[in-house]
């Protein structure tokens, strides 16, 4: 299994989601991660601000971008990955440049505890922005199993 | 290649999540092309702080101020857009830093 499904929480995994913005669904993920024990009460907080202040949108280059919020690792308990496809484009701002607004479909918020630690999950993130084909097939996925065969193919 | 190894500084926002793949993917490439480099990690609001010995700073956030050291910025390494044209730029500003 790699590190991207060991990590990915299934009930913090929300498919089709109507957000109004961005503060939303990353306030949703958080939130999922808090229920299944892998954040402290001030992740939510901890990710909108640091979104606010460095943004996580990614403009990928296809018809799908991305965002990852995360934030310091004093609000996480344990390592953690939750993931959202949204019904409709929300707008991130650009991580390099702030002043961009992205418009963006895929949303993988991490949680992650220790600096350096979660090499292998980084980079199979990366891996996974990085691959259309993939992004699509976890795009029109219905269920977590869904999401989990797209992604063991990483 | 010969000589004392060049230290490439990664930056990006919380120093442990973006600046991990960056910083992973330019050391591979940079070995691969027979560099012989360094490559440490920070938070942007940390550079200052981490500049002793740094030839070229990498990042993926905005980073303003003057560190007597080229900056690139960029997504290249995360998204795979433009990574080419990144690691270019990375290798010239490397062969240009003094010694």
């Amino acid at each position: 299994m790699n590190k991207v499904l060991e990590l990915l929480e299934p009930s913090a995994v929300v498919l089709n989601y109507e957000a109004r913005d961005a503060e939303e669904i990353i306030s949703v993920l958080g939130e999922k991660l808090r229920e299944a024990g892998y954040v402290q009460d001030t992740f939510v907080a901890g990710a909108l601000e640091r979104e606010r202040s460095m943004p996580t949108g990614l403009p990928l280059g296809g018809e799908i971008n991305a965002a990852i919020p995360h934030t310091e690792i004093q609000h996480v308990k344990r390592a953690g990955l939750s993931l959202a496809t949204l019904a409709r484009e929300i707008s991130f701002h650009n991580m390099v440049s702030p002043e961009e607004e992205v418009p963006v479909r895929l949303v993988v918020l991490m949680a992650l505890d220790q600096p350096k630690a979660q090499v292998e999950m980084l980079m199979k993130v990366s891996e996974l922005l990085q691959n259309e084909c993939l992004i699509q097939k976890i795009m029109q996925a219905h269920t977590y199993e869904d999401v989990r065969d797209a992604l063991s193919d990483l | 290649m010969a000589g004392k190894p060049k230290t490439i500084l990664v930056a990006c926002g919380t120093g442990i999540a973006t600046s991990t793949v960056v910083a992973n993917l330019v050391e591979e490439a940079l070995r691969d092309r027979g560099f012989n480099i360094h490559v440490k990690q920070c938070k942007v609001a940390e550079v200052q702080a981490h500049l002793d010995g740094v030839d070229l700073i990498v990042t993926t956030t905005q980073l303003s101020g003057n560190f007597g050291v080229p900056i690139i910025k960029t997504l290249a390494f995360l998204t795979g857009i433009g990574k080419e044209d990144a690691l270019k730029q990375i290798i010239d500003a490397l062969n240009t830093a003094k010694v």
